[in-house]
């Protein structure tokens, strides 16, 4: 861990605390919904650390809820988490034995756990920083913090039940897509990246009304295909360092990760929330 | 709850094809190998799945729209990041937007 603080400095580890800190508020209106739905404790709780992405997870509960099928609910979360692939796909290898080290490659149980915190705000945090050090310790920081504190909220939400039912009031709703909005800015400074984002927001916001939830995000993918066509002019040397560290540096520093802990945000039921992470 | 079996096998589904996308992007990943501008567009990719992510979340509720107060919320923090301001302010910025709206009866 101390590795993780000298790698990533003050700031970074403020920003990262207080996105977990907004988990655990979300995690806390999570786990009291599942109890006022009708779930004993051990269901937000087992879902909480094994499943690990809210939206998902809210929306399961939401649909059970309301006399679905628990394998169609599971269906249904399963397409709000098929973002994660992308992720995968988009991170350098950040899950390696060597958290802060310099090593690409890595297998055993940091793989195993590295992978099950893969989430929107450790994604996020990750594409945020320079080099590749940097993305592997504010992944693991951020990754381990949303770990701890998504379960630990909903338990403790599940526990002191309806007391914390209705944060809307508090606007915790607003929180998680402020949360990402706010690190992929830097991102969307560069004019491409920018023009690319808002068709595909609104491709999705198009598609929200008719498609499952899960499905419109997935959509937004095809702002990229613009990107095909003109990058590579762009995209030229950018010397040294490691291809990770060139594409975030040219963005200033990409932030994916939105697992999304938005859902929910009311807590009401079912097929709301389809939010994050 | 009614059916314990079933819940639990839902949640077991769930969980297990989560962390079947969780890893399977990671290793066609470690399979291809992309060159550095290949590198870029799945980043530009994840950010405009993000930017999808936060019009979603920011806008809407199940199929429709969320209501004036959360959106405002959210804008209010945009452009507080957009120049700059410390994270903590742009979160804090964008729950205490909501919730002042709501507070004055905006929905």
């Amino acid at each position: 861990m101390s590795s993780i603080g000298r790698t990533l400095g003050r700031d970074v580890l403020r920003d990262i605390a207080v996105t977990c800190l907004a988990v655990l508020f979300i995690g806390l209106s999570y786990g009291a919904t599942a109890i006022a739905s009708g779930f004993p404790l051990w269901v937000p709780a087992a879902q909480s650390v094994l499943v690990l992405a809210g939206a998902s997870e809210f929306l399961f509960i939401g649909i059970v809820a309301a006399g679905g099928n628990p394998l169609a609910a599971a269906l249904a979360g399963l397409l709000v988490n098929a973002r994660h692939l992308p992720y995968g796909l988009a991170l350098p290898d950040i899950t390696g034995p060597d958290i802060t080290g310099p090593r690409v490659t890595g297998r055993g149980w940091r793989r195993i756990v590295g992978t099950h915190v893969m989430n929107d705000e450790s994604v996020v945090f990750a594409l945020a920083q320079d080099d590749l050090p940097g993305k592997r310790a504010a992944y693991w920081a951020c990754g381990l913090g949303v770990l701890i504190c998504w379960p630990g909220g909903a338990v403790l939400g599940a526990l002191i039940g309806s007391a914390v039912h209705d944060t809307g009031a508090f606007g915790l709703d607003a929180m998680f897509p402020a949360v990402i909005l706010a690190l992929i800015v830097p991102d969307l400074r560069d004019r491409m990246t920018l023009q690319a984002a808002l068709a595909g927001a609104a491709v999705a916001l198009a598609a929200t009304p008719f498609l499952p939830a899960g499905l419109p995000v997935l959509l937004a993918l095809v702002a990229v295909l613009p990107l095909l066509r003109q990058r590579p002019s762009v995209a030229t040397p950018e010397a040294g360092a490691t291809p990770e560290a060139c594409a975030t540096a040219e963005a200033d520093g990409a932030n994916p990760g939105a697992d999304g802990a938005n859902p929910g945000a009311d807590g009401k039921s079912g097929e709301q929330s389809v939010g994050a992470r | 709850m009614k059916d314990t079996t079933l819940v639990v096998a839902g949640m077991a589904t769930l969980a297990a094809g989560t962390y079947a996308f969780r890893l399977s992007g990671q290793l066609l990943r470690a399979r291809i190998s992309f060159p550095p501008p290949a590198g870029k567009l799945l980043e530009a990719a994840a950010v405009i799945l993000l930017a999808a992510l936060v019009a979603i979340t920011a806008l809407t509720e199940g199929h429709g729209f969320s209501g004036f107060a959360r959106p405002a919320g959210v804008l209010v923090g945009g452009v507080l990041a957009w120049r700059k301001a410390p994270f903590l302010v742009v979160v804090i910025a964008a729950a205490a937007t909501a919730a002042l709206l709501r507070l004055a009866g905006v929905r």
